[in-house]
């Protein structure tokens, strides 16, 4: 049997002292004085975990009362238009993805020719020839040294055959080699697996443009068809320029954004 | 003029073979090209005075019909009839080398027209356009029976294609979601995503007036036939009216509906002038009816389970609605009450179109650009007008749905379908009949567009070219031109004759939601996500 509850016991039998509720009343009036004189005497640690515990304390009051009256509290009118409106019959259909239009397509095309891009990334980091190439040594005493493996991803079109190996001055290797790219889409929100159509421009230099080495920064086309872009013309956009934006090489996988 | 005597058509090279005979003596005259004698004899115009042709009596009619000097091997029996189906005067023995010309003359005489009008010639719902026989020897057509040619009569007036955006007009802040003509084609109204009901100056391509006072989206116009009044409904659930010569609103809002307004039509100019009534569908599943006049729902219609896709106030009288709970219903307006359901698709019932929606929604005014002075006189324009679009059969509704078919109804006579159309990949969008009522066309998401037979409910054509789903379509008034627009930003102008491309539209930065042809055929007016309004023209 329990020994605790005599105090329980005693008051089911006699009831409470009759000055009991009094002592209460006046004991948590007093608290807040007590505690208040705490709080100014405190010093060091104490007064820290003190200030935290308190600071606790009252977020979750405040919290708890602006619960109990979110049912009175005035709201402020909703009156702002939502934006993206929408004809009734386009109404509660499920949103696709919206491609936005190419409205920018001359702009794009004068870039193009300048070969620069607003881009998200316009800074890289430059990257020495020696780490972008492996020396490989050949002959039969390995002496010659005018071989060279290319140590980051590269793209390689379809119809890419290999160079006699006499006259392969850069290899590409396979297991490095990227047909697929993960192109994120900057208004959507959204990101797709895309066909790697080209690399467009390595900001590395042009040689690693025309072998198509995929570092951060490069440049890329991709094949867009799946998304439904248009051109102002209503034509289906195909290939469309993205830039990496990850280290390719360090991923195992190309990460890039669509630049719209 | 025509005797009932016996009539025999002689060929104009007067061989004095006689070409066809009418099995029912009936004579016929056409005096353009031909005249002819008390006493018998024939001059063709511009030829010399050939010899007496024997077999008449003096006085008699005789037309005959230039066809060349190609010697005559073979004739085919052949029957006119209208679309409807009713064959028109007798068996004709036509020879192989008529032609769409030949036949116009023919039928112009036999129908005893003051005015000579254009037919268009249809043998098993293909057009005929060259010689006779050697349409019959391409599409391996029998003569062993009775031919059966269906008329059918064009549009006396031309609209010539739109080719070019004559105006990008900006105002709108927000996507443009609307667009109408006025009925008299001089005014043009827009709603908009940013809670404006804009109208524009047609002749300077200028904003003439902007009505703000919705709180939220505006979903659709509409005007009356009498084009006295715009109504527009919101995504907010109010319908509000607007004075449309000056811009201003008419009263308040007219509230009522819970949810946004899907669909709003005015009650027929020939059932009243001026308007006063309209219906609305909504969001929350109801159709109410409206009185302009003393700006109340004066009827509520309840029996949707799920929101209001689509109302129509039909020529006959009756309310028609589509909803999302796959049936239409159609409604009697005085008290509300369901006179039938039609049930039959399967999914969300998208769009609805009666066959004579162009002449409702234009009520009295025609090409001719008439102005009407009184009330009255407008009325009795507006029933002539809807008499002669109607004809003799009832009035065809056709619906468009989630389900990928569309049906075609009689509402006003039966509940059952007359014919379910399939053929569309991907949910029907929009669907409209062709101001004659002949043809249907139809927009889907499926990047195309679709023609179909509007008596029959047989697919004629499909339109492709669109790279985007096809969300509207709208009809030239001379039914020869169709324009549709699209997701992928373009406009594009069919050809009713070719079944081809007639033009290629591009221009809008983004999606085109609304496209409306004006009814005098001037010009197309289109807006979209651009949030400009661009006028096309020829």
């Amino acid at each position: 049997m329990p020994q605790g509850d005599y105090i329980d016991l005693h008051r089911k039998r006699y009831g409470y002292r009759l000055d009991y509720f009094e002592k209460k009343r006046k004991k948590a009036a007093r608290e807040v004085h007590k505690r208040a004189a705490f709080a100014q005497k405190v010093l060091g640690l104490k007064a820290k975990l003190f200030a935290k515990k308190r600071y606790k304390e009252k977020a979750t009051m405040k919290k708890t009362i602006a619960m109990h009256q979110e049912r009175d509290n005035k709201h402020k009118a909703d009156d702002a238009v939502p934006t993206g409106a929408m004809p009734a019959y386009l109404l509660d259909r499920e949103a696709t993805a919206r491609a936005k239009i190419l409205s920018n397509t001359i702009k794009q095309k004068r870039k193009e020719k300048a070969g620069k891009w607003e881009v998200p990334l316009p800074k890289v980091r430059p990257i020495a020839e020696d780490e972008m190439f492996k020396v490989l040594r050949s002959g039969k005493r390995r002496t010659k040294q005018w071989k060279r493996m290319v140590t980051k991803v590269t793209f390689v079109g379809p119809g890419f055959t290999r160079k006699p190996p006499k006259y392969e001055r850069f290899i590409r290797p396979t297991g490095l080699r990227f047909t697929k790219a993960h192109v994120t889409h900057p208004e959507l929100k959204c990101t797709f697996n895309l066909d790697i159509l080209g690399v467009k421009k390595n900001p590395n230099g042009t040689m690693y443009t025309s072998l198509g080495v995929i570092t951060k920064g490069t440049v890329i086309e991709v094949n867009v068809s799946d998304l439904g872009l248009v051109t102002p013309g209503g034509k289906v956009v195909w290939g469309k320029y993205a830039q990496v934006t990850n280290n390719p090489e360090n991923d195992g996988c190309i990460n890039a954004v669509l630049l719209v | 003029m025509v005797h009932t005597l016996l009539l025999k058509v002689w060929q104009s090279t007067w061989t004095r073979k006689v070409l066809w005979r009418c099995r029912k003596a009936t004579a016929i005259v056409n005096e353009e090209s031909n005249r002819q004698r008390s006493d018998g004899r024939i001059r063709a115009r511009g030829e010399k005075e050939t010899g007496i042709l024997k077999g008449h009596a003096p006085g008699v009619f005789v037309m005959a019909i230039p066809t060349g000097s190609r010697p005559q091997s073979k004739n085919v029996i052949a029957r006119l009839a209208d679309v409807e189906g009713k064959s028109l005067g007798p068996q004709l023995d036509l020879p192989h080398d008529v032609g769409p010309p030949e036949l116009e003359v023919l039928l112009n005489s036999l129908l005893q027209n003051e005015d000579k009008l254009p037919y268009t010639f249809y043998i098993d719902d293909r057009e005929l356009v060259g010689e006779l026989g050697a349409h019959l020897l391409e599409h391996n057509v029998s003569v062993e029976t009775i031919l059966k040619i269906v008329y059918q009569p064009q549009a006396v007036f031309r609209i010539r294609p739109v080719t070019r955006c004559s105006a990008t007009i900006s105002g709108h802040s927000e996507a443009v979601l609307s667009v109408s003509f006025s009925p008299d084609s001089t005014q043009l109204a827009s709603g908009s995503g940013d809670t404006t009901v804009r109208l524009w100056d047609i002749s300077t391509q200028t904003p003439l007036h902007t009505c703000p006072g919705h709180t939220n989206w505006v979903l659709c116009i509409s005007w009356s036939p009498d084009g006295a009044l715009l109504v527009s409904g919101g995504m907010d659930g109010d319908l509000r009216l607007w004075n449309p010569k000056l811009g201003i609103a008419v009263g308040g809002p007219l509230k009522g509906h819970k949810k946004w307004i899907t669909s709003i039509a005015w009650e027929p100019a020939h059932i009243q002038v001026p308007c006063r009534r309209f219906v609305s569908g909504s969001k929350d599943g109801d159709v109410r009816i409206w009185d302009t006049a003393v700006r109340k729902c004066m009827v509520t219609m309840t029996g949707h389970t799920l929101a209001v896709t689509c109302v129509k106030w039909c020529g006959e009288g009756l309310i028609i609605s589509s909803s999302r709970d796959c049936s239409i219903n159609v409604w009697e307006p005085s008290q509300g009450k369901l006179v039938r359901q039609l049930k039959g698709h399967g999914h969300w019932v998208n769009t609805l179109a009666i066959s004579s929606e162009f002449v409702l929604r234009t009520g009295p005014f025609d090409h001719t650009k008439k102005k009407y002075k009184s009330a009255d006189e407008m009325k009795e324009a507006a029933l002539q007008r809807y008499e002669t679009a109607k004809g003799s059969v009832p009035e065809r509704m056709v619906s468009g749905s989630d389900d990928f078919t569309m049906f075609l109804w009689e509402p006003t006579a039966s509940k059952q379908s007359k014919a379910r159309m399939t053929g569309h990949q991907q949910l029907v969008n929009h669907v409209y009949f062709s101001p004659d009522g002949r043809w249907i066309a139809s927009a889907s998401f499926d990047k195309s567009v679709r023609l179909w037979d509007g008596y029959s409910g047989k697919f004629v054509a499909t339109f492709r070219g669109h790279v985007g789903p096809v969300y509207q379509i709208s009809w030239s008034a001379d039914c020869r031109l169709l324009v549709s627009a699209s997701k992928d930003s373009t406009l594009k102008v069919w050809d009713m004759r070719t079944r081809k491309l007639k033009e290629d539209l591009p221009g809008h930065a983004d999606e085109v939601f609304a496209v409306d042809w004006s009814p005098d055929g001037e010009k197309v007016a289109s807006g979209g996500k651009d949030r400009v309004l661009k006028l096309w023209m020829h």
